[in-house]
C-alpha cells in the first residue's frame, strides 16, 4: 500500500528525496555521533586507561555534564526559535543563592528549592519579555546576561563564598550507583526531556510553536505559554547546573560560575544539527554534541595540541555542522 | 480630472500617523542622548566641576575608544539585520598581532591589526552572505577560532608590547585629550556620513529593512553584507590595537564579552535589532551612556557617605537596556497600531 | 501594432523539481502597448514574469528585448536594461523615506555624497508626474498601499523603463485608487512605454489593455487583441472549458431544508477599523455559505474575527443563539469551530512535523491522558482521515512539507475534521492546488454539509461559490453589502455587489440586468 502511495504522481518529493543527498543527510543527523564514536575509538586505542570507568565517568562525562544540561535547556528555547544568553548569569545567581542559604543554616533541600525557584523566576523574566512584549530573544536574555552576574556579585559581595555542606556538595561530588551526580543528573534530565518531546502534549506543541507560530495559534495551541515554559525550563536547568558547579568546588564564585557557558551550550545544540530557526529539537543529539565537543577538546589537548588550537577546531566543527544543515535544506 | 481626488486622498491620510511617528522617532533616537545629558548634568551638579572636566573626561573617552569602535562596526552589522559575536575575540587577535609587531613601529602594527580583523570579518561575511549560514552561529564559531588564534599567537600568555612608537601612541594627546579619542570621533563622524550620504549606507538600511525587496530593487545585497562584516572585523582589530597601545600588553582574556556590551550599546542607541533602522551617533551615545554609569558610581563612592558597590554597574546597565527595549516595543507597537 | 515588438519571447520552458511550470510559452509586447496577462492561480503568470526579469533562469526559450536577444541574470540586470517590475506585494523598504525608495541605487550626488535635497526634489517631481503629491521625506510605511505602489512605479520609471510589468498591482487598491492607476497606465502608454498588466478584474483589463495573453497550465492558450476576445471567451479560455451554467448546490439539497435549519453561528455588524466596517453573516446547520468580495473586502478578517484569531472593537457573535466572545482560537475550537487559513504555508502547515502530528494538532488536548499523547487513538484517527480524504503519502510519519499542495491542504482539512466540528470556516481552500485535489475538496465540502456540518466558504473564484454555496454573502470595504440565495447566485450578481455595493440584502438583481430571476422561495 505504501508503494502505491509513494508512486502517486502528487508526491514526487517523497520518492525523490534520499538519492544523491543521502550522505549529507546522514552526516547532518549523525555527524556529531559519528565524530564521537571516532573519538572514542581513537582514545580506546591510543589513550591509556581510556575505557576505564574512572576515565569515562569521572573525567569525560562529568566534565561534559554541566554544559550538556544547560544545552538541553537551550535546545528547548531554540526549539521555539529563541535563544537564552542568560544561562551563565542564572547559574551564578542560583549558585550564590544556594550557598548563602546553607550558610544561613537552612537545610540543603531548601537551598536547592530556593535556588531553583530564583532561577525559574529569571526564566519568567526572560519569557515575559519575549512573549508579552515581543522583544527579540537575543536582547531579552542579554538584559539578564548583563545584570544577572551583577546581581550574583552583589549577593556575594564579590567574594568567594565557601561553604561546607555535605547535602549541597552531594550534587557536585556525590554518586548514585557509582555514577557521579552531574552525570546522573544529565542522564535524568535528558531522559525526562526525551520523554516529554516524544510522548507528551507539551512536546507536540513545543515543536508546533517553533515550527510555525501562527499556524499553531490557529490550531488552538497556547503558543505564549509554551514559549514561556521553555524559558523557565532553560533557566531552571541552568540553576540546577549552578548548584552542581558550586557543589563540586564547595564554593560559589559569582565572578566565574557559568562564564561563557551560553556559547558552549549553543555550540552543542548547533553541532547536533538543530537549526536556530526553531521547530526542531534533538535531545540525544544535544547530549551527544556536548559530550563530543568536550571529548574533542580533551583528546586534542591530551595529544599535545595546544588548548587554543583545540578551540579553533571546535569553531570549525560548528561551521561544518552549519554547512551540512544548509545542504539538507 | 478624476486623478486629482485620488491624489489628495493619499496625501491627507498621512498626517496623523506622521506626527506620532515623529515624536516616537525623536524619543527612540534621542532617548539615550537625553538620558546621557541628564546623567552628565546630574554628575556635574552632584560631584562638581571635576566630573565634567579634567581627568574624568579623558579617562572615559580613552577607555571608551575601543568599545566605541567595536560598537560602531556592530551597529552597521545590526542595521543589515545581522549580528557579530566575534568582535571581542577578533579584537584580542588584533591586539595580539599589533603588540607582537610593535617592534616594527606604530603604523605597521596598527595596520596589521586592522588587516587581520578585516580578514576575519571577510570570512564571516562570505559565510553569511554567500553561503547563507546563520550569522549568530557563524560568528559564534569565529569567536572561538579568533580567540584560539590569539591565544596561540600569544603563546597562551599575555603578549607584551615592545617599548617604542606603539606604546607611546597610547599616551599621545591632542588638545589634552588622548589621540585615540579623536580617532574614534573621526570614525564615528565618517560612519554617520557614510550611513546617511552614501549608497553603501543606504544599502545597509535597505538590506536590513527588507532583504527581498533590496534584492528585487537590484541592490548589491550580498556585497553589502560582506562589507559590513568586514568593516566590523576591521574595527574590532583596530580596537585591539588601541587596547595594546594603551596597556602595553594584551592578555588572553582581552575583549571577552565585548560583543554583548556592544550589542547593548547599539540597541540603547536606538538601532533596531531587526535591522533597517539605526543611528551611528546614537550608538556613540549608547556607548558613552553605558560607560558613564560606571563613572557615576566611582564618583558617588569617592564622595563618601553612600557606598555603592561597583557590581551595581552591570545591574544598572541591564536596567537601562530593559527600559530602552520596553520603550522601543511601545513605540513600534504604537506606530503599527496607528498605521493598521 | 504593426511595429516590431519591444519584447518577444517564445518557446519558454521552466520546470521546478521536474514539475513543469511553463511549457512553450510565448508572448510579445510593443512599445506603447498595454498587454493583459491573465490566467488562474498556478497557470504560470508569476513564473513567466520571474523568468523574464531574471529572478529564475529559463530552461529553454528565446527572449528578445529591444531587438536583441537577452538573458537577464538578475532583476538588477533587467532593470538596467529598461525592464522594470511592480510586484504583487509592494517590494520596497518600509522604514525608508518615499524619496529614498524611489532613488536608492542611483541617487544624485554632490562631492561624492548623496545630495538629499536633489533626491527629494527628484522624487517629488517624479511622483508629481503621476499626480501624487506627498511628503517624500516620510517613511514609506506611513502611507497607504496605493501611494506605496505609485512609489514603486515612480521608481521603475526612474530607470527609464521601456517595459513595466505590473503583477496584480490593483489587488489591494480601493476603486478610486484603481482609477488613478489606470490613468497612470494610459499616460505611460501614450509616452511609448510598454506595459504588461496582470489583473483578475476583467473590467480593468478591458478598460486599459490593448492585447491579451492567456496562460493555462503553463501554456499560452490565447494571444490576441483584447477587443477580439469577449469576456465570455476570455473566462472560458482561462478556465479551459465551455462555461456552462454551473450546477448549483441548491439543486442537491433542497434550499428549504437548510432554510428551516437552526442558526449555528451568526456575526452581527463586526467592526474593527479600517478592515471591518459592519460585516454580518449567518450560518445555519448543514449550510454552505460563501463569503465573496474583492481582496481587502474583509472576508478573511471576518472569518478570523469569528474564530477569535483577531479581536473586534464592536459587533456581536452568536453561537447556537448564545452570545459569545472568543478571546483566542482555542476557545473557538472548544465551541467546535474550525478555521483553515488561506495562507497554507504561513498559517497552516507545521513544515517540520509529520503528517500525523499535523493532523492531530488541533485535536491534541483531547488526545492527552495526563499530558501524554494517546498514541493508539492518534494512530487510529490519523489512519481514518488519511483514508477518508485519500491523502497521498509515503506514510503518516512523512513530513508534511514533502507533500504536494493539494495533499497538504487535505491534511489541514483533516486537522479540523478530526475535531468533529459543527462549523468549519474555509478560507480559499482550493487556491494553488491541482485540479484533481480541488475537485475532491469541493466534493468533500458538499458531503460534509449534507451530513450537517455548516461551512463558511471564502473564495475568490466566483464559479466555486456558485457551484458550492447555498447562500453567498458579499462583502465590500469590510461591510456586508448583499446576500444572495439560490438562483440569484450568479457571477453577475456577485460582481455587481462587489463593485457597486448596491445590491442590498433582499434585493436580488443588479439594475439594468437581463437576468430576471423568478423568486423561488
Amino acid at each position: 500500500m505504501t508503494e502505491t502511495a509513494t508512486a502517486g504522481p502528487t508526491s514526487p518529493a517523497a520518492t525523490r528525496r534520499p538519492t544523491g543527498r543521502s550522505w549529507t543527510g546522514f552526516a547532518r543527523q549523525y555527524g556529531a555521533a559519528a565524530l564521537l564514536v571516532l573519538l572514542l575509538a581513537y582514545n580506546a586505542v591510543f589513550t591509556r586507561n581510556f575505557l576505564s570507568w574512572q576515565t569515562l565517568m569521572d573525567v569525560q562525562l562529568r566534565q561534559a555534564a554541566p554544559v550538556a544540561i544547560v544545552a538541553l535547556g537551550m535546545a528547548l528555547v531554540i526549539a521555539v526559535a529563541g535563544i537564552d544568553l542568560s544561562v551563565g548569569s542564572v547559574m551564578a545567581i542560583a549558585g550564590q543563592v544556594g550557598a548563602l542559604t546553607v550558610l544561613g543554616g537552612l537545610p540543603p533541600a531548601l537551598a536547592v528549592l530556593l535556588a531553583l525557584a530564583v532561577a525559574a523566576a529569571c526564566g519568567v523574566f526572560n519569557g515575559t519579555l519575549v512573549v508579552r512584549y515581543g522583544v527579540q530573544p537575543i536582547i531579552a536574555t542579554l538584559i539578564l546576561f548583563i545584570a544577572g552576574r551583577g546581581i550574583a556579585q552583589l549577593l556575594s559581595g564579590g567574594k568567594l563564598t565557601g561553604f561546607r555542606n555535605p547535602g549541597l556538595q552531594f550534587l557536585g561530588l556525590g554518586r548514585i550507583a557509582g555514577v557521579p551526580m552531574p552525570v546522573m543528573l544529565m542522564i535524568v534530565v535528558a531522559a525526562v526531556l526525551w520523554f516529554v518531546v516524544r510522548y507528551t502534549g507539551y512536546g507536540r506543541t513545543l515543536l508546533a510553536t517553533g515550527g510555525n507560530t501562527a499556524a499553531a495559534r490557529l490550531a488552538g495551541v497556547r503558543t505564549g505559554r509554551v514559549t514561556m515554559v521553555a524559558y523557565i525550563a532553560s533557566a531552571a536547568l541552568a540553576g540546577l547546573v549552578g548548584l552542581v558547579v558550586i557543589g563540586i568546588t564547595a564554593a560559589s564564585d559569582a565572578n566565574n560560575v557559568g562564564l561563557g557557558v551560553e556559547l558552549d551550550a549553543i555550540a552543542a545544540v548547533a553541532v547536533s544539527g538543530t537549526p536556530l530557526t526553531g521547530g526542531r529539537i534533538s535531545v540525544v543529539g544535544t547530549v551527544v554534541g556536548a559530550v563530543m565537543l568536550r571529548l574533542l577538546q580533551n583528546t586534542l589537548i591530551a595529544q599535545g595540541v595546544p588548548r587554543e588550537i583545540a578551540q579553533i577546531v571546535t569553531g570549525v566543527v560548528i561551521v561544518v555542522a552549519l554547512f551540512l544543515q544548509r545542504r539538507a535544506r | 480630472m478624476s486623478t486629482s481626488t485620488g491624489s489628495t486622498s493619499t496625501g491627507s491620510t498621512t498626517t496623523a500617523p506622521a506626527r506620532i511617528g515623529r515624536i516616537g522617532r525623536v524619543l527612540q533616537k534621542q532617548g539615550a542622548l537625553i538620558a546621557l545629558i541628564v546623567l552628565v548634568v546630574f554628575g556635574t551638579l552632584r560631584y562638581g566641576e571635576s566630573f565634567a572636566t579634567g581627568f574624568n573626561v579623558q579617562s572615559v573617552l580613552a577607555d571608551d575608544a575601543k568599545y566605541a569602535l567595536v560598537a560602531l562596526g556592530m551597529c552597521f552589522v545590526i542595521m543589515t539585520g545581522g549580528i557579530d559575536l566575534s568582535v571581542g575575540s577578533v579584537a584580542a587577535l588584533g591586539g595580539v598581532v599589533a603588540v607582537q609587531l610593535s617592534g616594527a613601529g606604530l603604523v605597521p602594527a596598527v595596520l596589521a591589526a586592522v588587516a587581520v580583523g578585516a580578514v576575519a570579518g571577510l570570512v564571516n561575511g562570505v559565510l553569511i552572505a554567500r553561503f547563507r549560514l546563520a550569522p549568530f552561529l557563524v560568528t559564534l564559531a569565529s569567536l572561538l577560532v579568533a580567540r584560539g588564534l590569539a591565544l596561540y599567537l600569544a603563546d597562551a600568555r599575555s603578549a607584551v608590547a615592545q617599548p617604542g612608537g606603539f606604546t607611546a601612541f597610547g599616551a599621545w594627546k591632542l588638545l589634552g585629550i588622548p589621540v585615540s579619542f579623536w580617532i574614534v570621533a573621526l570614525l564615528f563622524a565618517v560612519g554617520a556620513l557614510v550611513l546617511d550620504r552614501t549608497d553603501f549606507g543606504r544599502n545597509v538600511l535597505a538590506v536590513g529593512g527588507n532583504e527581498d525587496a533590496a534584492r528585487l530593487m537590484g541592490l548589491p545585497v550580498d556585497r553589502t553584507k560582506v562589507a559590513v562584516y568586514t568593516l566590523s572585523g576591521a574595527l574590532a582589530g583596530t580596537a585591539g590595537a588601541f587596547l595594546g597601545a594603551q596597556t602595553g600588553s594584551v592578555d588572553a582574556a582581552a575583549g571577552q564579552g565585548w560583543e554583548l556590551s556592544a550589542i547593548a550599546a547599539v540597541v540603547v542607541g536606538g538601532t533596531l535589532l531587526t535591522g533597517g533602522v539605526g543611528s551611528v551617533l546614537g550608538t556613540l551615545v549608547g556607548v558613552l551612556l553605558l560607560q558613564l554609569i560606571f563613572n557615576v558610581i566611582v564618583f558617588e563612592n569617592s564622595r563618601g557617605g553612600l557606598q555603592i558597590s561597583s557590581y551595581w554597574e552591570s545591574v544598572i546597565r541591564g536596567a537601562f537596556l530593559l527600559v530602552v527595549v520596553l520603550l522601543q516595543v511601545r513605540l513600534t507597537r504604537g506606530r503599527r497600531a496607528a498605521l493598521a | 501594432m504593426a511595429q516590431e515588438p519591444l519584447l518577444r519571447c517564445s518557446g519558454m520552458d521552466k520546470s521546478f523539481a521536474g514539475v513543469p511550470a511553463l511549457r512553450d510559452v510565448h508572448m510579445s509586447v510593443a512599445a506603447g502597448e498595454v498587454r493583459a496577462l491573465i490566467g488562474q492561480n498556478g497557470a504560470g503568470k508569476s513564473t513567466l514574469i520571474k523568468v523574464l526579469t531574471g529572478v529564475y533562469r529559463r530552461d529553454a526559450g528565446q527572449v528578445e528585448f529591444a531587438g536583441n536577444p537577452v538573458d537577464f541574470t538578475s532583476t538588477q540586470d533587467a532593470q538596467r536594461n529598461g525592464l522594470a517590475t511592480i510586484y504583487q506585494e509592494v517590494n520596497l523598504v518600509p522604514y525608508r523615506s518615499v524619496a529614498e525608495n524611489i532613488c536608492i541605487g542611483r541617487a544624485r550626488r554632490r562631492f561624492g555624497l548623496i545630495d538629499w535635497k536633489a533626491v527629494n526634489a527628484e522624487a517629488r517631481e517624479r511622483l508629481a508626474a503621476l499626480d501624487v503629491h506627498v511628503d517624500v521625506t516620510r517613511p514609506l510605511v506611513e502611507y497607504p498601499i496605493a501611494t506605496q505602489q505609485m512609489t514603486a512605479i515612480a521608481r521603475a520609471l526612474s530607470f527609464d523603463a521601456k517595459l513595466v510589468i505590473m503583477d496584480e498591482p490593483t489587488s489591494s487598491l480601493a476603486e478610486r485608487e484603481v482609477a488613478t492607476l489606470l490613468d497612470v497606465i494610459r499616460r505611460l502608454r501614450d509616452e511609448g512605454v510598454a506595459i504588461v498588466f496582470v489583473s483578475h478584474r476583467l473590467d480593468e483589463l478591458y478598460a486599459v489593455c490593448d492585447t491579451i495573453t492567456v496562460l493555462r497550465d503553463g501554456r499560452t492558450v490565447a494571444d490576441s487583441p483584447i477587443s477580439e476576445l469577449s469576456r465570455y471567451d476570455l473566462v472560458s479560455t482561462m478556465l479551459g472549458r465551455e462555461l456552462t451554467e454551473s450546477e448549483r448546490r441548491g439543486q442537491h439539497v433542497g434550499a428549504t431544508a437548510t432554510a428551516a435549519a437552526p442558526t449555528v453561528l451568526e456575526a452581527r455588524d463586526l467592526r474593527r477599523a479600517p478592515v471591518l466596517n459592519g460585516s454580518s453573516v449567518t450560518l445555519r446547520r448543514g449550510e454552505v455559505v460563501g463569503l465573496a468580495g474583492l481582496l481587502g473586502s474583509g472576508r478573511s478578517e471576518t472569518a478570523r474575527a469569528l474564530f477569535g484569531a483577531d479581536p473586534v472593537t464592536d459587533g456581536e457573535i452568536h453561537r447556537d443563539g448564545e452570545p459569545v466572545r472568543f478571546a483566542s482560537p482555542q476557545e473557538a475550537i472548544r465551541a467546535r469551530i474550525g478555521f483553515n487559513s488561506e495562507d497554507r504555508k504561513g498559517e497552516g502547515i507545521i513544515p517540520d512535523l509529520s503528517v500525523r502530528e499535523n493532523i492531530t494538532l488541533a485535536l491534541l488536548p483531547r488526545l492527552l491522558r495526563r499530558g501524554i499523547v494517546d498514541r493508539g487513538r492518534q494512530q487510529e484517527i490519523v489512519d481514518r482521515f488519511i483514508r477518508r480524504l485519500d491523502i497521498k503519502l509515503a506514510g503518516p510519519d512523512q513530513k508534511i512539507s514533502e507533500l504536494s499542495g493539494g495533499n497538504q491542504q487535505k491534511v489541514l482539512l483533516a486537522r479540523w475534521l478530526c475535531t468533529d466540528p459543527e462549523v468549519l470556516i474555509l478560507d480559499e481552500p482550493t487556491r494553488g492546488i491541482d485540479v484533481g485535489a480541488k475537485q475532491e475538496i469541493q466534493n468533500l465540502v458538499r458531503e460534509l454539509a449534507d451530513d450537517g456540518l455548516s461551512v463558511l466558504l471564502i473564495s475568490s473564484e466566483l464559479e466555486e461559490l456558485i457551484t458550492d454555496c447555498d447562500r453567498v454573502v458579499v462583502l465590500r470595504d469590510g461591510a456586508t453589502v448583499a446576500e444572495l440565495e439560490g438562483e440569484d447566485i450568479s457571477e453577475k450578481s456577485m460582481l455587481h455587489a462587489m463593485a457597486e455595493g448596491t445590491a442590498a440584502t433582499g434585493s436580488r438583481q443588479p439594475s439594468g440586468s437581463r437576468e430576471e430571476d423568478e423568486v423561488h422561495d
